[in-house]
């Protein structure tokens, strides 16, 4: 692969699957389906000292 | 007693073993075959670490495992990790003095007999102490604490741990010795020659599948995200190192090596690496401190956590393309240049939403800030984060930076990072586990952690305000021409006006050391004071609620 085609690659299709990648992380954070699993999550560390914890 | 037994005569002790014994049979071959003088004593140091490891692991393997059965957890090497990082944080702040008090006063400590203490090695030694040494420290230790709370397993892989402690300990001794011995790669956060390199991947990669293995076998479905961040920081530094320091020795019994990479690419791969330990290793795993020990200490969750998930990508995804910033106004095309630089600014966003969503998880609980000092250091750690990273993108824009490159504004822009960010964090994060790995109701003393905060905090505003000045001074006067033409100051008369400044930053850093002092005395009368052991309840082992 010669200089050109690399810079030629990352400007085009290099860049679309990366803007991609991101939209998709950035859909599973704000999807609505997704609110009570990271509303746990975001609970988790505070919830070490419940008993049911230790079963 | 199935998992003690496992553990006595285990795959990952003879493992262990076999690497010591190979490393030694590899330092004592080096030391008699030396062609330079400091290789040999690089080597001996080498033999003499691998001879303590191999006794060390002898007395786990004859008496029985020292792992801590006490608590569901393995905290050992957590308590390990503690001890060391003060000890390294001291000692590096103390190099870190010395250095600066050697730039203000540079007729009294200079000594032309004593090589060793030149600025030259004793600078290196300084940066390596508190990023890698400290930070790295603390970054290991936390993100075990961290890793086996949230995903409510105990440690993987037996021994490993240790491995890595003690591994990591042996490539920072192996590191510092070897400038004040004049060995560096001359390569900027990546001094060390390459078997210290090699050593130290082959500790990374153990910390790796340590810390993979206990996501592994988590109990809880979610990894939370201050280990996604720990994971990101373990990663991405195994490639930076691997990559930047790509390198042909000169003979396998000297130290000198030359690098795969020359010119341009050289330079470009070094700030590549650069500027991503600072986004991986100074930003990415403290954030990780940040996403837990914050919520923990004020007992509320994370402000947002659909913003921490975007703010762990948007980091991920922008943070690799910036080092060329560091390149403005060099053989670098300019298109990369631009590219360095308008990334940098996109950080803007996921930077500032991470700092907003630190803050805000104190929505609620702001007056805890009044009457809990450590709390007030992890908040304080956080709103340098958010003005560091805003002076960053600023000085990454060309214009800005043919004012501010090579002066010493950069050298305030990082201790605004490195003390105010990096130090404040983990100086909370050291402040939480001291009592809670030790099991004491709290600490020692707080109105000590009050003395500490303020005395830092003084440090760190006399440091950065006064490199701004001597910074920006120092720019302008070099930028400066006469009516003919001419420059209007010579060199040296730039480094003349400096002068007061650096008594200033001297004195700002000498505070921070006291203050770091304090701490260390509050965390070690912590750890052994005579106030009665407090359990917690959520440490206690399975088998032993159990019985009860």
């Amino acid at each position: 692969m010669t200089y050109e085609q690399a810079t030629q690659f990352a400007q085009t299709w290099g860049l679309v699957l990366l803007a991609v990648c991101f939209g998709l992380a950035v859909i599973y954070a704000l999807w609505p389906g997704n609110k009570k699993k990271f509303d746990q999550a975001a609970r988790s560390p505070l919830e070490e000292g419940d008993d049911n914890d230790r079963a | 007693m199935a998992s003690m037994s496992r553990q006595r005569g285990g795959l990952d002790a003879w493992a262990i073993g076999a690497i010591i014994v190979a490393c030694s049979y590899f330092a004592l071959w080096g030391a008699a075959n030396a062609t330079d003088s400091a290789f040999a004593i690089q080597m001996w140091t080498a033999l003499g670490a691998f001879l303590f490891g191999g006794a060390l692991l002898t007395g786990v393997l004859g008496r029985g495992p020292a792992l801590d059965q006490s608590s569901r957890y393995e905290n050992g090497v957590i308590k390990a990790g503690v001890v060391a990082s003060m000890f390294w944080g001291i000692a590096g702040f103390l190099v870190g003095v010395i250095i600066a008090a050697q730039l203000a006063f540079p007729n009294v400590l200079y000594f032309e007999e004593w090589g060793w203490t030149n600025f030259g090695r004793l600078r290196p030694l300084h940066t390596s102490a508190v990023i890698f040494a400290f930070g790295g420290n603390v970054l290991i230790a936390t993100s075990f604490y961290v890793v086996q709370r949230t995903c409510r397993a105990r440690l993987a892989g037996g021994l490993w741990p240790w491995f890595v402690f003690w591994g990591y300990q042996l490539f920072i001794v192996m590191a510092g010795t070897g400038y004040l011995l004049g060995i560096t790669q001359g390569r900027e956060y990546a001094e060390p020659p390459w078997y210290t390199d090699l050593w130290l991947t082959l500790v990374w990669v153990a910390y790796l599948l340590v810390f993979l293995g206990t996501i592994w076998k988590r109990q809880e479905k979610h990894i939370y995200v201050a280990n996604w961040f720990y994971l990101a920081f373990i990663v991405t530094i195994a490639m930076l190192h691997i990559v930047n320091n790509l390198a042909a020795p000169v003979s396998l019994s000297g130290w000198f090596s030359y690098s795969l990479f020359s010119g341009v690419q050289d330079a470009l791969t070094q700030w590549w690496y650069g500027h991503n330990a600072v986004g991986f290793f100074l930003t990415a795993g403290f954030l990780g401190i940040m996403y837990y020990f914050i919520p923990k200490q004020a007992d509320r969750p994370v402000y947002s956590y659909r913003l921490s998930i975007i703010h762990f990508w948007a980091l991920i995804f922008l943070y690799i393309w910036a080092g060329p910033h560091h390149l403005h106004y060099t053989a670098l095309p300019q298109w990369a240049q631009t590219l360095g630089a308008t990334f940098s600014i996109m950080l803007w966003m996921p930077s500032w939403g991470g700092m907003i969503n630190g803050l805000m998880t104190l929505s609620g609980a702001w007056d805890k800030l009044r009457t809990d000092p450590v709390l007030r250091m992890l908040v304080v750690s956080v709103a340098f984060y958010g003005m560091s990273t805003f002076e960053g993108p600023v000085m990454s824009i060309r214009a800005v930076n043919s004012l501010s490159h090579y002066t010493d504004w950069t050298i305030g822009h990082v201790h605004s990072g490195a003390l105010g960010w990096v130090g404040f964090v983990s100086f909370g994060a050291l402040y939480c586990l001291t009592p809670w790995l030790w099991r004491r109701k709290g600490l020692f003393s707080n109105a000590l952690v009050e003395w500490h905060f303020w005395l830092s905090t003084i440090g760190i505003v006399l440091y950065i305000t006064s490199m701004w000045v001597a910074g920006i001074m120092q720019g302008l006067m070099w930028r400066a021409y006469n009516e003919f033409g001419f420059l209007e100051y010579s060199f040296v008369e730039t480094v003349e006006a400096m002068n007061p400044y650096y008594i200033i930053r001297a004195l700002g850093g000498t505070l921070f050391l006291l203050g770091a002092l304090i701490m260390a005395y509050n965390l070690w009368r912590t750890a052994t004071g005579k106030e009665p052991a407090h359990v917690r309840t959520a440490d206690v082992p399975a088998q032993a609620v159990a019985a009860e």
